[in-house]
């Protein structure tokens, strides 16, 4: 038996009374009576004994595991307690999870962002419920008075097999909860695992399905009012004055008022984006009338000065400048023309390109941009605030509550320890809810009425607020020389604001000749993190990119890939390639097989491929594609991921699937276009998201099966799906796609 | 502002509200009945989706004056025990990731299968196209509804 000898951070496995105090309990009692099914009520145990930060047992055995992440609907929800459990060895029947809420002193990286909720969290959750399961055969050797190392545990229950003797968990808990911490911990190897590896139900579906009040929109309090906020019509403009003679005799407002999200000299943080500053604010007794007066007050808005901002980034302190002027589609088509035919900021470069090129046979060459996206999280941005003079209770989702605490404190200048913030399961995040402003204006417009209010913004408020992907333009350029070798690569990205460029990523380290540059337009648009952020958009450029190549070099397009990871692997080429090129080689090879790749006698049936690195994880897709009264459609896609050990993998099958369609919807439907500093898009009927029939009729996911720890999954699935869906409308019709969306293009 | 008797989920309620109060605020912020959510306010999501007598409809464009004595069925009060086959099927397929919009999913796909109990993949299609999954849950939705409609 191989096991792991870790030291623990010890400060989150000591014994802890936080879970109890006020402040921390405050409001929880809802969000708990919503974490259970009527069955877990009745089997609740009469005592609960804390063995940690992470669970308690209670008498009759059952345990409660906190979950320490925001839950996107990315399962970490289900997954993180699962790794807990794991090494508790319990069983999985006998355990309720409750979301923790923000304690940062028991829980490290709160955050759900960079798919990294299980990586980061494997050693410490894992060690969380080891901890405690010596400390239960510590209890035991205690009561049975024999050594510990003559005692086993299996599914919650105490074995000393020389004697015969047995106890479950429940009878010694209130003892285990006594024991000391114990200082080294062993951990299992990945051949001893029971839950990890095995499909686990979403320990909310029970409750999704019959409409429990598990989201923040849902939330409410006595006295609760709620709060609407009208933001600018157009990025470039700010408000000027409001006329609320008429909105705030509307029947059930309450008040009518200007705010500030942030008083002047405040310095943002990373997640503090702010579009618009000043807002319009409406209060009232329910959301139908606060909608109802929001159309009738006036406001007059007026021309932003173009700013420059110090912001503090991680520690780091960053100049922003915001320019002024309203800005259209056109105009950023324009500069995209311009700066792509600029010189711009080398990155990298390997060998001699210009040589290279001028030597070259061939040279293909081909650009590509996308138009900025709105999250568009199906639960609009709201939050519950409850701020007085001592305290603020704030109650909603947010994926950044460790950021966000720090924002809030500072804006109502008040200490951390008297704010409590609560995380509701969330209706999507995709990156949106990284930016919590909207948390910061419900603390900000409690504190104003002296009441708890809940904000909603309306789905408009929400798609024309900002925060989105940004737009970006790609060029390649590739030199074939008269053997068909690829011999030199160029890559000029850039966006604005910023570039997608990954220039450390392949094709780098496949390519003698290489050079990658880069450039940014700033825009008073304000951009943020959205599900993959760069690769989701360069991922998809990239492998329509190559395909093209590998079609002017008269080879299959995954054979042509797998010579250069070839490549790679056995001669890199330069320095800080920051992928394993036999991992990624190794996704192709599993999506080549299991695709049938060679095989594919079907003439109706028109295939394109594509792989990509990111977030640490590796994913192939291979896309068919058919013709149906002369429109393309998705058939089926096959999904090749290394994500190392799976969790949870039917809920990790359900992950990809869902990135494969996101990718194919936001390739295919998706843009926000601007005229004059205004988004042409508020709502559903202008912005198209995908809909059901439009996704593939069978997604197929395969994992390469290894004991790496795990890496991440919510965002790798997402960004290369584009590339095939391009690579394989260009089989079905003839057309390469260089911009998206696609559809906008089609003829 | 008006007062009105509703029928929910087989219980009679009465509120006062504005007559144009779209019933989806009137479940909402009057009644507790949070599970029919707000997605985009203009019958373009499906996420408001509730039976009135049993056909499947965007709460957020039905004003509570025209209801009259129709029945509303809730998400909450598809079964009694969250046992109604498309339920069941939703939790077999365990479909949900986010799960904002599922309640809307499941009221429209219990509706499309009490007009239509065996439909085809093209039916199911056309039925959903106006319930949107942004986490991008539709082939488990499609499997979810076939395997309802075979119980």
């Amino acid at each position: 038996m191989k096991v792991t000898k870790i030291k623990i951070g010890r400060r989150s496995f000591i014994k802890s009374s936080t879970l109890t105090t006020g402040g921390i309990m405050l409001g929880f009692n809802w969000l708990m009576s919503c974490d259970m099914t009527p069955q877990q009520i009745n089997a609740l145990p009469k005592e609960w004994f804390k063995i940690n930060g992470f669970l308690k047992i209670g008498e009759n055995g059952l345990v409660t595991i906190m979950s320490p992440n925001p839950e996107i609907g990315q399962n970490v929800k289900t997954s993180m307690p699962m790794l807990v459990a794991e090494e508790l060895d319990i069983d999985w029947d006998n355990v309720i999870v409750e979301q923790a809420p923000l304690n940062t002193s028991l829980f490290k990286r709160q955050i759900a962002g960079g798919s990294q909720s299980i990586r980061q969290g494997w050693n410490s959750l894992r060690m969380a419920g080891a901890t405690a399961r010596v400390m239960l055969i510590k209890a035991a050797s205690k009561s049975w008075g024999v050594p510990e190392n003559e005692i086993t545990t299996s599914m919650g229950q105490l074995i000393h097999s020389i004697s015969g003797k047995t106890l479950s968990y429940g009878e010694v808990a209130s003892l285990a909860s006594k024991m000391e911490v114990p200082k080294e911990i062993s951990l299992k190897d990945p051949s001893e695992f029971k839950i990890i590896g095995t499909s686990r139900k979403n320990v909310d579906g029970s409750k999704i399905v019959i409409g429990k009040p598990l989201f923040g929109i849902d939330y409410k309090k006595e006295n609760m009012l709620i709060a609407m906020i009208v933001h600018p019509p157009a990025f470039g403009m700010q408000l000027k004055l409001i006329d609320d003679s008429k909105a705030s005799k509307m029947p059930g407002i309450e008040r009518v008022f200007i705010m500030k999200t942030h008083e002047s000299g405040y310095k943002l943080g990373a997640f503090d984006n702010d579009a618009f500053n000043d807002l319009a604010v409406v209060v009232g007794r329910s959301t139908w009338e606060v909608m109802q007066a929001k159309k009738v007050l006036l406001i007059e808005w007026e021309m932003a000065p173009a700013k420059t901002e110090e912001l503090s980034f991680f520690g780091k302190n960053v100049t922003v400048d915001t320019p002024a002027g309203l800005e259209s589609t056109q105009d950023h088509k324009e500069i995209f023309e311009e700066m792509s035919k600029k010189k711009g900021k080398v990155v990298r470069k390997d060998g001699n390109p210009a040589a290279a090129f001028k030597n070259a046979t061939k040279v293909i060459e081909k650009s590509y941009t996308c138009p900025f996206l709105a999250h568009n999280t199906m639960e609009p941005m709201n939050f519950f605030a409850d701020v007085s003079d001592e305290k603020a209770i704030l109650i909603g989702p947010i994926q950044t509550p460790e950021y966000m605490e720090q924002s809030v404190s500072k804006r109502l200048g008040m200490s951390i320890e008297n704010i409590d913030i609560q995380m509701t399961r969330m209706g999507g995040g995709f990156g949106r809810r990284l930016y919590g402003h909207f948390l910061t204006e419900a603390a900000v417009i409690s504190k104003e009425m002296k009441q708890p209010i809940k904000l909603i913004y309306s789905r408009e408020d929400d798609m024309t607020q900002g925060t989105y992907r940004p737009s970006y333009h790609v060029s390649y350029r590739a030199a074939l020389d008269k053997d068909n070798n690829l011999i030199a690569f160029h890559v000029k990205a850039g966006g604005i604001p910023e570039s997608p460029i990954a220039a450390n990523r392949f094709p780098a380290g496949a390519v003698e000749n290489y050079i990658a540059e880069e450039w940014t337009r700033s825009s008073n648009i304000t951009v943020g993190a959205f599900r993959a952020p760069r690769s989701n958009f360069i991922a998809g450029v990239e492998q329509a990119f190559l395909d093209e190549v590998a079609e002017a070099a008269g080879k299959d397009p995954i054979d042509f890939r797998l010579e250069l990871l070839a490549i790679a692997e056995n001669k890199p080429i330069g320095k800080n390639n920051d992928y394993e090129a036999k991992r990624y080689a190794g996704v192709l090879k599993l999506v080549k097989e299991k695709a049938s790749w060679n095989n594919n006698n079907n003439p109706q049936v028109f295939r394109g491929v594509a792989a990509y690195f990111c977030h640490n994880s590796y994913v192939a897709n291979v896309l068919d594609m058919v013709m149906k009264n002369g429109k393309p459609v998705v058939e089926k896609v096959y999904c090749a991921i290394d994500c190392g050990i799976v969790v949870n993998p039917d809920a990790a099958i359900n992950l990809a699937e869902g990135g494969v369609v996101d990718g194919i919807g936001h390739a295919m439907y998706s843009a926000i276009t601007f005229k004059d500093g205004a988004p042409e898009q508020n709502n559903f009927h202008n912005y198209r998201l995908i809909r059901h029939g439009e996704s593939p009729k069978k997604i197929e996911v395969h994992f390469v099966k290894n004991n790496i720890d795990p890496t991440g999954l919510g965002e790798p699935p997402f960004p290369p799906i584009m590339g095939a869906l391009a690579n394989a409308l260009y089989q079905a019709t003839g057309v390469r796609h260089y911009n998206q969306p696609f559809s906008a293009y089609e003829s | 502002m008006s007062n009105f008797k509703l029928s929910i989920n087989g219980k009679n309620k009465e509120v006062e509200a504005d007559p144009k109060t779209p019933i989806l605020w009137i479940l909402r912020d009057h009644l507790d009945l949070v599970g029919t959510k707000y997605g985009c306010g203009i019958a373009q999501c499906g996420a408001c989706t509730v039976h009135l007598d049993g056909v499947a409809v965007r709460s957020c464009q039905l004003p509570v004056s025209v209801i009259g004595n129709k029945k509303i069925t809730t998400i909450e009060g598809l079964s009694e025990k969250g046992d109604h086959p498309v339920q069941k099927a939703w939790i077999e397929h365990d479909v949900p990731q986010c799960g904002y919009c599922q309640a809307g999913q499941i009221m429209n796909a219990s509706a499309l299968l009490n007009s239509n109990p065996n439909p085809t993949d093209n039916d199911i299609d056309s039925a959903m196209r106006g319930n949107i999954c942004r986490c991008g849950t539709y082939t488990r939705i499609h499997a979810a509804i076939k395997t309802a409609a075979k119980s």
